[in-house]
């Protein structure tokens, strides 16, 4: 079937899902661009005051300056590699202690109050204990990152596990399977769309954590650029190293949707 | 006296809550030969399912026997997986068809033998010929949402196939299909069952399905459920396929027969106008 431009309706439909596409983009380019260039003519003007706000020409300027004494290269080497750690481990203790709760009920029903008391808390109160127990270094900064996200995440991954279909395990057992072939061959499996989503949401918590971290108790890392940039109004160095940490937290979290899309192709 | 490939002597049960205990099952007893199509029909809840699970070896009666070729009830009640070598070996098909979207149709027919560690080249190869006798090994790399509902279900059967089992449990198979779909389908598998000579015992709420499928049916009582009557269905065929039953002279009788001992008594008796 034809439209009145010669093409079929697929194609029209296709054309016009493109042409959305390119201008959501475009739109999003466009929304960064404008804020760049009223940003960097609001402080040329002197309508902001750029020792408080800076501009996009300083931060360029503070950013070059990291790159040439190389401490761009070793505080975005640190924080990648703290919230990397901290990002593995909860991802290990959550699908551990999920499947021990997943496990035995009765252990589920014990520790559930606990768990959802312990998600609750503002992680940050806890930060001054770690820095006396661990010290100050990057022990304290990976502890720091993982209690950020780890309780949650064994919540939503426990939950997740929960939500397999039950008339699948039955299937298991029908089958001639026990429990162990049930979570191996049907929640693990089944649970895939939920622990991917819950990868995402952990790579962004282990993030804050570690940069909670290391305001508190780091000599290196981009959180702690920011907080002795602070100390002493240095505002470049704030705002560029804010502005690294955005490109890190898209970057990361761009890696697991790259995953997650590898797993959707396979299904 | 031949012996019963399955026996239930007795089986009680009841599902408890805090709100209190309902009784479920109340002493029903029946006998399950070997090469038999046994339909059990009655209203719903009444237990069909939990006696399918005792069966299966799922639940445990709370009191009577459930005895595989004459051999001791404990050998059975305490078994939760039935595929060890001393044990009838059973299959059971659930309502749907549950293969797993993250499997190929051939990865979802080899999921029992994975679990129960039978991945012999023959099993597989088994498995290959199942696949080609029912028309699916064209489709054998295929996931299952790019399969039509009957397929999927016959993919299903396979699965239960090729572990070989004595005693194929059929839990209201065809319930989640359409109504063109459920009568090929149920043809469909009431034919590869019969060629395959195996013992079926099928739940259904469907009182055609049950008389053009199976050559006895049993009805359940309302809850506690007892067993009310031991049906034989003998049909004039010309042809032998389950559609072809639906035309039988005697089927308008088995329906009525068969909706009298269902239906409650305060409720009207629709008589079986001839429409299947």
């Amino acid at each position: 079937m034809k439209t009145t431009d010669n093409l079929s309706f697929q194609e029209k439909y296709e054309r016009d899902c493109q042409r959305k596409r390119r201008m959501v983009i475009l739109a999003r380019i466009l929304l960064l661009a404008v804020f760049l260039l009223l940003w960097e003519g609001a402080t040329r003007a002197g309508y902001v005051d750029s020792f408080f706000f800076s501009s996009p020409s300083q931060v360029l300027l503070c950013f070059a300056g990291m790159v040439k004494d190389y401490s761009f290269f070793t505080n975005t080497g640190i924080t990648l590699l703290e919230t990397i750690a901290s990002f593995l481990l909860v991802f290990v203790i959550s699908m551990l202690s999920a499947t021990l709760l997943w496990h035995s009920k009765k252990c589920s029903e014990v520790l559930e109050p606990y768990l959802v008391v312990l998600n609750s808390l503002p992680k940050s109160a806890l930060a001054p204990l770690f820095i006396v127990w661990l010290g100050t270094g990057i022990n304290t900064i990976i502890v720091a990152g993982i209690s950020v996200a780890v309780f949650g995440s064994i919540i939503n991954l426990y939950t997740g596990f929960r939500q397999v279909d039950g008339e699948k395990i039955k299937l298991i057992y029908t089958l001639g399977g026990g429990k162990r072939d049930a979570f191996f061959k049907v929640v693990l499996p089944g649970s895939i769309p939920t622990i991917l989503s819950n990868m995402k949401v952990n790579i962004g918590l282990a993030l804050v954590g570690v940069i909670i971290g290391e305001f508190l108790a780091a000599r290196r890392g981009l959180g702690y650029l920011i907080i002795y940039g602070s100390q002493v109004f240095k505002l470049n160095m704030v705002i560029t190293s804010i502005i690294i940490l955005c490109v890190i937290a898209m970057g990361l979290y761009e890696g697991i949707q790259v995953l997650e899309r590898c797993y959707r192709k396979r299904i | 006296m031949e012996q019963p490939l399955l026996e239930l002597k007795d089986i009680c049960y009841s599902y408890h809550s805090l709100e209190g205990e309902t009784p479920a099952l109340s002493h029903v007893s029946f006998r399950i030969y070997k090469g038999e199509f046994t339909a059990i029909v009655g209203p719903s809840g009444c237990g069909k399912s939990t006696l399918l699970n005792m069966i299966a070896g799922l639940t445990a009666p709370e009191s009577g026997e459930i005895i595989f070729h004459g051999g001791s009830p404990e050998q059975v009640t305490q078994q939760p997986c039935t595929l060890t070598p001393s044990c009838p070996r059973i299959g059971y098909m659930l309502q749907h068809d549950h293969l797993f979207e993250w499997r190929t149709i051939y990865q979802n027919v080899i999921l029992g033998l994975e679990i129960n560690h039978m991945l012999t080249p023959e099993r597989k190869e088994r498995a290959i010929q199942l696949l080609k006798d029912y028309d699916l090994y064209k489709f054998r790399d295929k996931k299952p949402n790019e399969l039509s509902g009957g397929m999927k279900q016959r993919a299903a059967l396979i699965r239960t196939l090729v572990l070989e089992p004595e005693l194929l449990l059929l839990d209201e198979p065809f319930s989640a299909l359409d109504y063109q779909t459920r009568l090929s389908v149920s043809s469909d598998i009431c034919s590869i069952i019969r060629s395959t000579g195996k013992t079926a015992l099928l739940i259904t709420h469907d009182l055609s399905e049950a008389i053009s499928l199976a050559g006895r049916i049993l009805v359940l009582g309302r809850r506690p459920a007892t067993l009310k009557c031991d049906i034989p269905v003998r049909l004039t065929l010309t042809d032998d396929s389950p559609l072809a039953s639906r035309n039988a002279p005697e089927f308008k009788d088995y329906f009525n027969r068969l909706w009298k001992e269902i239906s409650d008594e305060n409720h009207r008796q629709p008589e079986f106008s001839g429409k299947i």
